[in-house]
């Protein structure tokens, strides 16, 4: 069993420092049941910010509602764009809608109840998020939300930009 | 002994990847994946009735790797439990370290092929849903081949094909049964394209799942395929969402229901309505006799279930209304309902003060179901075991639930948020502690945030839980400062000093310290666990009482 483990041990060394680049097709819903593949997301070459939360987790929760209140602000200096991935499943899929509306937030939402981007993309846990540059290359992720965890990745967004 | 042992053929699958993959990585495929794990060591702690196993020092450890290049896919996790935490997993025991899924993928533009382990749900996944919630223990992944195919625009057909995952010993340990199923989902905005006018859209599906096992019963002549259907609708228009399914099992005599040979079914619907600023949701659900596992002996409930029913109440984030007192559905027979409602007055209006103010609120109860019990088993009843109305709700509560929070941003450095729960909740059939009374609690919690900076800040919750049943009052403290992007240090003390209940007045104390860089996070928890439900999704396990030093890290990369 030990030797199983240091197998695999050695197996992931020379893979440190890579890091996928790509974002994998995937059919994801919106909120209104329709399918739509991850290959069409698109934002006219400018970043896209892919965030994965859950109705069920509070730090998400807290970090979606500060982006919120700069998004506007983001939106008009770097042309970004937030997707909003929902792990949530069955239980609580149906809240996302009214939820997502009840805060009034602005994002592009995506239901991945099946957890198909979630493991794709090689999510842990929740909140996790990945920014995406113009080429639609990810360029740089974050897990977990501290506040002012939003400042640090906007830099990030303005690097990609040239604003900066 | 010619077999080669699950070490070696282990060793067999491992050390060629680890050749061949960077290889692989070259020729302009992708390589990536996910690390984890969860280290424990465990003190004495006779005070909470901690337990200390032989093995003071358990670790539950994850490693996922995908392997992608063009149209192909190759996946596989390795796993190790050595031993598992105490009280890891929900289910069967998991021990020993080795692959635990594996699978190879082919996808072109309409179709799409997986051979070897998969998850997948059809519709909400009343009769099928194979998935992993890894911190509970739960996996019940296929292990065969699925064919998800689309032949026309808006219309979308799946097929699955396996046994599931059962436990795990060096390697995957899977059920006895083999499980088969069918779904089809028509997509009518899609389907008619520019002919379909409406802003609207109706989804319409189906699915057919069977279940084969070998009956060896000695008296019972049981079904040996148990076949189930379900047909669901979705209307949606841009402000209302309206959902239903029904499902139906054939009978299915099994550990969970007695061995009767009465048919389940099960139905659910879901409308929602929102706008900026507003949400409202409510929803019902019946279940009856719809426990379906792909061995009719599994041994615990969260064993082989090819279906999953969820349930129909909130999900709480804070410690004391989300670890003592959860929901968990009764697939035997419930009826329960939930309303909810989202409210968000924005800045400048007379409730929304200069910040903006948000109110949740949010109600849920669910009771067994009506059934008139058939009396002793004998040829006359058939074996049939009870009868019952449809979506009649029987005397007993199983659960109620109403909660308010309200939040709002008091300054440009200060947030508050007030929450209040009333709870009713049967411990004899949620938990299992029979005789023990009905608990009636009262949850008031007090949330604050403070930034000092744009990068530190200081999280606190103050919650406070007051019931004359079962362990009485608790308060609880959380304090969590963060220094962003990188660290944060928390402290939490629970404390149980009973009030109207005796009991002896517990504190629980824990303290932690994180670090995160980019798409790894370590963290170090030392002090008091105390037993409780620790939930994900709609699934819960119980967590035994600890004392002890946790290490948790995950990355991804």
């Amino acid at each position: 069993m030990r030797t199983t483990f240091s197998a695999i041990a050695f197996s992931l060394l020379p893979l440190l420092g890579a890091a996928q680049t790509k974002l994998p097709s995937v059919t994801l819903q919106t909120m209104d049941g329709k399918k739509v593949d991850t290959r069409t997301w698109t934002n006219k070459g400018k970043p896209i910010i892919v965030n994965f939360w859950a109705t069920w987790c509070a730090p998400c929760k807290r970090e979606l509602t500060a982006i919120a209140e700069k998004y506007e602000e983001w939106q008009a200096a770097t042309g970004v764009k937030l997707i909003a991935v929902s792990i949530d499943d069955a239980r609580s899929m149906a809240r996302v809608a009214p939820y997502v509306n009840g805060q009034d937030w602005d994002y592009e939402v995506y239901l991945d109840p099946n957890g198909d981007l979630k493991r794709a993309l090689n999510v842990n846990n929740v909140p996790h998020t990945f920014l995406l540059n113009g080429a639609g290359e990810i360029v740089y992720q974050h897990n977990n939300y501290e506040p002012g965890d939003e400042n640090e990745l906007y830099k990030k967004v303005l690097e990609l930009t040239g604003k900066k | 002994m010619c077999r080669p042992s699950r070490v070696k053929r282990g060793l067999a699958v491992v050390l060629p990847l680890s050749l061949l993959l960077p290889a692989l990585a070259q020729e302009g495929g992708q390589l990536h994946g996910n690390f984890s794990t969860d280290v424990q060591y465990y003190n004495e702690d006779s005070a909470i009735g901690a337990v200390v196993p032989d093995q003071r020092l358990g670790a539950n450890a994850w490693a996922n790797l995908i392997y992608t290049h063009g149209n192909f896919e190759l996946g596989g996790r390795f796993e190790s439990y050595e031993p598992a935490l105490v009280g890891y997993p929900a289910g069967q025991q998991y021990t020993g370290s080795g692959v635990g899924y594996r699978y190879a993928k082919f996808k072109q533009e309409d179709l799409e092929i997986t051979v070897g382990n998969f998850f997948e749900q059809f519709g909400q996944g009343m009769i099928f849903r194979s998935y992993e919630e890894r911190y509970l223990g739960v996996d019940n992944s296929m292990d065969g081949f699925q064919l998800k195919y689309r032949p026309y625009r808006g219309v979308y057909v799946k097929g699955v094909f396996g046994r599931q995952r059962f436990g795990f010993d060096d390697g995957t340990v899977k059920g006895v049964g083999i499980v088969r199923g069918l779904d089809t989902e028509v997509s009518l905005s899609e389907l008619l394209d520019s002919a379909w006018t409406c802003s609207s859209n109706l989804i319409i599906g189906g699915s057919f799942v069977s279940k084969y096992q070998e009956d060896r019963d000695p008296l019972l002549e049981l079904p040996e395929n148990v076949g189930a259907w379900a047909l669901r609708a979705n209307l949606t228009t841009p402000r209302w969402n309206l959902y239903t399914e029904y499902a139906y099992k054939i009978n299915d005599p099994n550990g969970k229901n007695g061995f009767i040979y009465k048919p389940g079914q099960a139905l659910l619907v879901n409308a929602t309505y929102s706008v900026k600023g507003f949400g409202a949701s409510v929803g019902a659900h019946t279940f009856d006799n719809m426990f379906y596992q792909s061995d009719r002996a599994a041994p615990t409930p969260f064993d082989l279930n090819i279906n999953f029913l969820p349930p129909l109440t909130k999900q709480h984030t804070y410690n004391l209304p989300a670890t003592l007192y959860p929901y968990a559905t009764q697939p035997n027979g419930e009826v329960s309902t939930q309303g909810e409602v989202f409210r968000k007055w924005k800045k400048g209006t007379a409730l929304g003060g200069k910040y903006g103010t948000k109110l949740a609120v949010n109600y849920s109860v669910a009771y067994s179901l009506e059934t008139t019990q058939l009396g002793a088993v004998d040829d006359t009843t058939q074996r049939l075991g009870y009868t019952t109305q449809f979506f009649l709700p029987g005397d007993r509560m199983y659960f109620q639930d109403f909660n308010i929070e309200l939040r709002k941003k008091v300054s440009e450095t200060w947030e508050l948020a007030l929450t209040y729960l009333n709870l009713v909740y049967d411990i004899d059939i949620i938990q299992g502690k029979p005789g023990k009374p009905l608990v009636y609690a009262d949850i008031v919690i007090l949330e604050g945030l403070h930034n000092f900076t744009d990068r530190n800040s200081l999280r606190f919750e103050l919650q406070y839980l007051r019931s004359k049943q079962d362990q009485g009052n608790w308060v609880t403290g959380v304090a969590e400062f963060t220094f962003s992007p990188h660290w944060f240090i928390a402290a939490q003390d629970q404390y149980n000093y009973g009030g109207s209940v005796d009991v002896e007045p517990t504190h629980y104390p824990i303290g932690s310290v994180g670090y995160i860089r980019g798409g790894n996070r370590f963290q170090m928890n030392y002090g008091r666990q105390r037993a409780g439900i620790f939930c994900v999704g709609g699934v819960c396990r119980q967590v035994p009482a600890a004392n002890g030093l946790a290490l948790s890290i995950t990355s991804t990369f």
